[in-house]
């Protein structure tokens, strides 16, 4: 497993480049999780250490801001927005049937086979398409229903691509 | 300073230097109640109680307010009422409220508060989830269900001592005080001085108490219990009993723990005394030989485990003595308990004690005789008055009593152990009188002396210029080691105290522990210094003639082996390594590079480079298991590496590649090898 | 490299003069809404007809050799996503709706061959079925002044100089060198352009301020932390015109003497971070960021930062403490961030509406940005218009209009025929508005008035089957969430504001509950340390000041009068629609419904949880709830 090592290369690499800055942890974070899809407790051992912080700091920030995980993601991270618009359009009973599908039980995030990640998030900023879910961010399904979701998920189980994904369901 | 004034509820009052509204409102008679605010501390502001309404700009948090000329106070009206009391309703619905059988009933600020709001009823649910208590640390126990979430604790560590041992986690109604990934306390870089306990205001943070373990072996019929008492502890336990601050109690606080039962009440200021005798020697030896300076002290144990833990290459400049609890220890277990007709085991050793790190320093396996540990158990201050309570003894009424000998005999030099620049104090009271042939009277060296951060002396000896620092709090100590590192500045000498004032701002002594009391117990140790006959430590005779008895004199081979210890570079956190590749073969070799920061800032990420590289050069990278570990404990001989059991140190760059090749990749086995 | 302002002025007039000879300009909407509804593909799928059938055409405007007289361009958010994906036809002004890949051969052939707009992918009028062509004439349209949106939809945001053909960076331009910093600080507080983030504080007090603060070093940072759940203005302008965001910063840090700024986006912003960046490395390369600007002697960067999710954030002493790389945690204020900002230094924080605003003052005058909105409010104000209304979108109109033109004119009334039932606005921090608001201009002042705040601008329109306590529980829901936990009121008092409405909605609470979450709400408004916390109440202030009945109706009936709140309801199964099939019962997650095959079932009122899956899963609509 060549990787592992390529990963902590780059994760070098990420401190290097951000100069060990204390104010880049934000930004060193979010390139470490992309790389590791999520925060590993030594990794981020690591970052205390090369920005001279204390790791109960990095700790503090990694939990505070949403975006970042300890655990590790599903590798489909699907998240419902819960934003006004989309609540009042129905996100709810979206998040609610891909919750079924997947068999997660409640505080369960993750799929056990690390599959699928089902998040809510605040707002995604698209509220002409509510309710609005995205697949890994880049993907955006509008104005979303709960049978539409789960088309979009047997999609993604049976290996469809994205642009056929998008077809599907438009 | 301002000459403008403010109007507090109807009254006029200057502003002169105060620095928020706070402070302005209690010279006008009136104490605002406050939960997150310490004068010591950077302001926070987020308990909200301390709120009062000002005129043309209605309700503003007095703690971070300064007050402007002409400002216009109120400082109750119906609002700060029905948000004081509201405050403390959410706390408390929030707060495991087992106040009977809280370690800090009575003490409680939250607890204090609400019956001073007079609030009787909680009208929203309870606390919905219990989180487990951590009480792994020997010295300091954490309860989140009780924590109120202030951040006194997380800025004391962070601000005082430098250390961020607890910051918060998560957010919102999930908010925590935690350690670094909620590890147990005992395995981060805590240094247990407790001064996170002495600022907490309820009983999320409580000292680990001993009292229990005590008692039984002052019942035991076979154990003989011996007591010693730090410096420190008599100018602060009469606060418990409604003395002030430096009043002196150490008359009766013999008594009580006569009282109480211990079977010998010594002193530890005798081996205060030894300590000076022995460290200044020492320090006497490095100027004469060219040993390393400057030389750090070494009798507060969370200085010591902090270099450990920060600074593994100064190891070799503190001071090789044992603190004087651990001397006493020594002592007692190794000539003490002979000269009683016992065995090592049959004499229980118990300290009092300011200090909550003193409990770790007990722990030490370094500091045993005969498999048995020479302080068996540490008390704080608190924790000694819980028993003189316990017990039912009135504190007050009891008729002072004298220490029992030989070991209850200690000098003044000895008494100021406990207020920061003591230590120094002493030494220097030691080689004056021992540099010189005649009486060179009584020593008082008031540039040491004092509540400040970092002070500086110098001493003329012998035609000599001895450059002196003191430090107390962490924070202030990594400064001042920052800039000897750096070259700016050089001492001969420097006493490093963790706690705020040195030790009788120590993590167990008695609330409020803040600066007020602390100056006060500082008075109360030099008024005793004062009064003291014995000036120095070698005017006490009972050492000097234990040091002749025992160990045929002061600082040889024997004091060497009783008196003194060795220190060990120390990991600061636990964790599994960084995986750096995977194992495909059965019998890799396994490579583990120190990321620590030591090793780290030698450069170690450029050997993990190296190595990778060189093992996918050699076509080896699947037999050579590679990782990133923190800290393999040898900072001081850094970069270190581990390979399979082996440590191999003091790697660099450029001897990398022939270590690899001639200690790493030898190991390897490809299949096709052999 | 611009190295002179004559250089500036060179590359604006050879940028116009390309412009002036494009024919036609095709502009695909890539702003997060259509790109998500496949606009990509569209403007893919004009590269590919243009290309096939070998018509010439240019993607950039100033570089391209030769003359083609067509022009195809990304453009930024139009705000009418749900049209989506939306193509302009420039100069005519021509929008096309709903445009699929299919259809560009046929938009290729018919518009631009025989220039005949291909009709049925124009604007419909619902009600009157009138075909409408130009964007401007489309009622969502109409009544709208755009200022701060002006160039969203109509330039190529990835264009540097499409932007300095539209009159770009000619304001840092003229503040450069023909206005002083105090002139500018002058005709900003002249125009009385106001915060546009939330509490509407004058921006030329806020520059002053930092202009007086004593200080070297000196900030401006760009809040594009929008964290509104359903307002998306600062997102389209990010995207739309990102160089419209700098020129803004840069005229602010000449103001106040500062050379450095930050951009702060959300990180669910991907698309906006890129345009950002992009524009960043433009301007830089044009010499238009970086040092001696234009020769000016100004020099300024600007960084992009990330957030990594979390609403409070947008609160200048978080977002500051976010920049250091810290938990966003608000301090207290004083010290304000104009004296002592990031890094201790004086720091202007200005969210991108309110940037984006500044160039059009500089350039125009603080007289012409006057002629728009009220004497206390002047220009316009973005709203984001989401729930219950026909048209959801994002809408600029003049300050001072009123609830009832955006609702019904603008939005063209509620979807459905439902009925008007509140419009809540602001977002977290705002308020309700009812049926009696709806002629009260839309300002800072009148709003506060009422209860409510403009707040970031999220407008969601209710109808008459939404229920007001389950309204402000959802709102509750998100700032008890996005708390930052460090304030007493805020992390205790939102908790159990939460779990009241939570009992309220259950038919558990008390009419002493009712009081007690008022005080609550009351001494979390004034306790709190920052402004999500202060304004956290706002929704439950203004229903329980608009609805009580509501309220009451879940607390002493045990009813809900909309038929929303789940545990108050009872379920049904109608005896004449139900044919027996049993599927409801095999989906009964608690076995409460039984019967006979092919007779009709009942529902145990005992067991049943309410869960509301028979309902869903009854394909004869039997099951209903009362």
């Amino acid at each position: 497993m060549e990787g592992t090592g390529r990963k902590f290369e780059k994760l070098q690499e990420i401190i290097a480049r951000h100069g060990g800055e204390v104010s880049h942890l934000i930004a060193i974070l979010q390139e470490v999780q992309q790389e590791y899809r999520y925060l590993p407790e030594e990794v981020l051992t690591c970052v205390a250490t090369a920005l001279k912080i204390p790791p109960a700091v990095v700790y503090g920030v990694a939990t505070f801001y949403a975006q970042f995980s300890l655990v590790p993601k599903g590798k489909y991270v699907i998240r419902v927005c819960n934003g006004t618009a989309c609540h009042v359009r129905g996100s709810e009973p979206i998040h609610f049937a891909l919750r079924r599908e997947l068999g997660l039980a409640e505080g369960e995030q993750t799929t056990a086979d690390l599959q699928f990640t089902v998040e809510t998030v605040s707002c995604l900023g698209a509220c002409g398409l509510a309710p609005v879910v995205t697949i890994n961010d880049r993907e955006v399904h509008g104005q979303m229903t709960p049978e539409g979701i789960l088309q979009v998920l047997r999609a993604i189980k049976s290996g469809e691509s994205k642009e056929e994904r998008r077809e599907a369901h438009a | 300073m301002s000459t403008g004034k403010v109007t507090v509820d109807g009254r006029v009052v200057e502003i002169g230097d105060a620095r928020n509204i706070l402070e302005v409102v209690r010279r006008a008679g009136i104490k605002l109640p406050t939960f997150c605010y310490h004068s010591e501390l950077s302001v926070y502001g987020a308990c909200r109680m301390c709120m009062v309404e000002v005129e043309g700009r209605g309700l503003v948090a007095s703690c971070s307010t300064p007050p402007v000329d002409g400002m216009v106070i109120h400082t109750s009206t119906p609002r700060t009422r029905r948000l004081r009391r509201m405050i403390i309703e959410l706390l408390l619905a929030n707060h495991d409220r087992e106040c009977t059988s809280c370690e800090r009933s009575g003490s409680c600020k939250l607890q204090q508060l609400a019956r001073q709001m007079g609030i009787t009823e909680v009208r929203f649910g309870q606390r919905d989830k219990k989180l487990p208590v951590d009480d792994t640390s020997p010295a300091i126990v954490k309860n989140p269900n009780k924590c109120i979430l202030c951040g006194d604790c997380v800025r004391m560590c962070k601000e005082i001592q430098g250390l961020g041992i607890w910051d918060f986690a998560f957010r919102g109604s999930k908010t925590r005080v935690t350690t670094a990934f909620g590890k147990p306390l005992q395995e981060v870089a805590c240094v247990n001085c407790g001064q996170c306990v002495a600022v907490c205001p309820t009983g999320a943070l409580t000292v680990k108490p001993e009292v229990d373990r005590v008692w039984d072996a002052i019942h035991d019929p076979e154990k003989l219990v011996v007591v010693q008492v730090a410096p420190a502890v008599r100018v602060a336990i009469g606060e418990e009993f409604g003395l002030l601050p430096g009043e002196k109690a150490t008359g009766q606080l013999v008594a009580a723990l006569r009282k109480i039962g211990f079977d010998r009440v010594f002193d530890t200021l005798f081996t205060a005394d030894m300590t000076t005798i022995e460290e200044g020697m020492e320090l006497l030896g490095r100027l004469e030989k060219g040993g390393r300076l400057p030389l750090f002290t070494s009798c507060c144990p969370a200085w010591v485990k902090y270099a450990e833990q920060f600074h593994a290459d100064l190891l070799d400049n503190l001071s090789t003595c044992r603190s004087p609890q651990q001397m006493f220890g020594s002592l007692v277990k190794k000539f003490y308990a002979r000269e009683m007709g016992r065995t090592p085991e049959q004499v229980v050793c118990v300290s009092v004690m300011p200090c909550t790190a003193k409990k770790f320093e007990a722990r030490r396996p370094e500091f045993t005789t005969g498999g048995v540990p020479d302080v068996d158990f540490v008390l704080t201050t608190l924790e000694l008055a819980r028993m003189i309570r316990e017990a039912g003894i009135v504190f007050n009424e009891l008729e002072p009593e004298m220490f029992d000998n030989p070991l209850g005999m200690g000098s003044g030099a000895a008494v100021i152990y406990g207020a920061s620049g003591g230590v120094m104090e002493s030494v220097v009271r030691f080689i004056t009188a021992h540099r010189s042939a005649g009486d060179v009277g009584r020593v008082d060296f008031y540039p040491v002396r004092g509540i400040q951060g970092i002070k500086e002396a110098e001493l003329e000896i012998g035609g000599q210029t001895l450059k002196l620092a003191v430090v107390n709090g962490l924070a202030n100590a990594e400064k001042l080691i920052g800039r000897i590192k750096a070259g700016e500045v050089f001492y001969h000498a420097v006493e490093v105290m963790a706690c705020p004032g040195g030790c009788l701002g120590g993590g167990g002594q008695p609330y409020p522990n803040n600066t007020a009391s602390r100056l006060g117990r500082m008075k109360g140790l030099y008024s005793l210094d004062r009064a003291e006959q014995l000036h120095r430590p070698q005017d006490n005779i009972f050492v000097t003639r234990a040091l002749e008895r025992w160990f045929g004199g002061p600082a040889n081979a024997n004091t060497h082996q009783a008196l003194h210890t060795r220190y060990y570079p120390r990991r600061r956190i636990s964790g599994k390594p960084v995986e750096l590749n995977g194992r495909r073969d059965e019998r890799p070799v396994e490579v583990a590079v120190c990321v620590g920061t030591n090793c780290y800032l030698k450069g170690s990420y450029d050997i993990l480079n190296k190595f990778m590289a060189l093992a996918r050069q050699m076509g080896i990278a699947d037999y050579v298991q590679l990782k990133g570990t923190f800290c393999l404990e040898h900072c001081d001989r850094g970069v270190s590496i581990k390979v399979n059991d082996e440590i191999i140190t003091n790697v660099t760059l450029d001897n990398a590649e022939e270590i690899f090749k001639t200690r790493i990749a030898i190991k390897a086995e490809p299949p096709w090898v052999v | 490299m611009l190295k002179s302002r004559q250089d500036l002025q060179a590359l604006a007039e050879r940028a116009g003069k390309a412009l002036k000879k494009e024919k036609l300009r095709i502009l695909v909407c890539a702003g997060t809404g259509c790109v998500a509804n496949g606009s990509l593909g569209v403007y893919e799928a004009f590269r590919e007809e243009l290309a096939r059938r070998e018509l010439p055409y240019k993607v950039e405007l100033v570089r391209e050799e030769e003359d083609a007289g067509t022009a195809l361009n990304i453009s930024g958010c139009h705000g009418f996503c749900q049209m989506g994906p939306l193509v302009r036809f420039e100069p005519q002004g021509v929008l096309y709706l709903k445009v699929r890949k299919e259809d560009v051969p046929e938009i290729v052939e018919e518009h631009i061959l025989h220039n005949r707009p291909v009709e049925r992918l124009l604007y419909h009028h619902p009600v009157t079925g009138q075909v409408v062509a130009r964007e401007e004439d489309i009622p969502f349209y109409q009544n709208q002044v755009r200022i701060a949106l002006e160039l969203c939809g109509l330039v190529n945001p990835e264009d540097i100089n499409d932007y300095i053909a539209h009159g770009g960076y000619r304001a840092l331009e003229k503040a450069l060198f023909e206005m002083t910093p105090e002139e500018v600080i002058t005709e900003i507080l002249e125009s009385g352009l106001r915060g546009r983030g939330g509490a509407g504080f004058p921006t030329g007090r806020k520059w002053a301020f930092a202009r007086s603060a004593a200080g070297e070093k000196k900030y401006v940072i760009c809040n594009g932390d929008e964290g509104d759940p359903g307002a998306f203005m600062d997102r389209s302008v990010m995207e739309g015109a990102p160089h419209r965001v700098l020129e803004g910063m840069m005229i602010a840090g000449y103001a106040i003497g500062a050379d450095e700024g930050y951009i702060y986006v959300r990180a669910e912003y991907p698309l906006a971070v890129k345009r950002l960046k992009k524009a960043v490395a433009d301007a830089e390369a044009a010499g238009l960021l970086g040092d001696n600007i234009l020769g000016s002697g100004f020099s300024f960067r600007i960084h992009i930062k990330e957030g990594a999710g979390a609403f409070v954030c947008g609160e200048e002493t978080a977002l500051i403490a976010s920049i250091e790389g810290q938990r966003g945690m608000p301090r207290p204020r004083p010290p304000f961030p104009a004296q002592s900002g990031l890094w201790g230094c004086p720091t202007v924080i200005n969210n991108v509406e309110t940037l984006a605003n500044v160039a059009p003052i500089i350039s125009r005058g603080a007289g012409w940005f006057k002629q728009y909105g009220t004497p206390g409010s002047p220009g316009t104000k973005t709203f984001a218009l989401a729930g219950q209304v026909a048209h959801t979108g994002l809408v600029e109109v003049p300050m001072g209009i009123t609830l009832r033109e955006v609702v019904f004119s603008i939005g063209g009334g509620l979807r459905e025929g439902k009925k008007f039932k509140a419009v809540q606005i602001g977002g977290p921090s705002g308020g309700c508005l009812t049926e009696q608001h709806l002629d009260l201009p839309l300002d800072f002042d009148s709003l506060q008035q009422a209860g409510a705040m403009i707040g970031s601008g999220g407008m969601v329109v209710i109808g008459q089957d939404s229920c007001m306590v389950e309204v402000a529980k959802f709102f509750m829901t998100f700032v008890q969430n996005e708390s930052c936990g460090k304030c007493v009121p805020c992390r205790e008092g939102t908790r159990r504001m939460l779990e009241l409405l939570t009992k309220i909605t259950r038919g558990k609470a008390t009419e002493d509950d009712l009081h007690l979450l008022e005080e609550l709400a009351l001494v979390v408004k004034d306790g709190a340390l920052c402004g999500l916390g202060k304004t956290a109440p706002n929704p439950v202030l203004t229903t329980l000041r608009y609805f009580r009945d509501e309220y009451e109706a879940h607390v002493r009936d045990k009813k809900c009068p909309a038929g929303v709140c789940k545990e108050l309801l009872s379920y049904f199964i109608d005896r004449e629609k139900c044919r027996g099939c049993g599927l409801c019962a095999r989906n009964c997650p608690v076995e409460a419904i039984s019967g006979e095959k092919k007779q009709p079932h009942v529902i145990d009122p005992v067991k049943c949880i309410k869960c509301g899956t028979c309902m869903e899963k009854c394909k004869f609509g039997a099951v209903y709830t009362a």
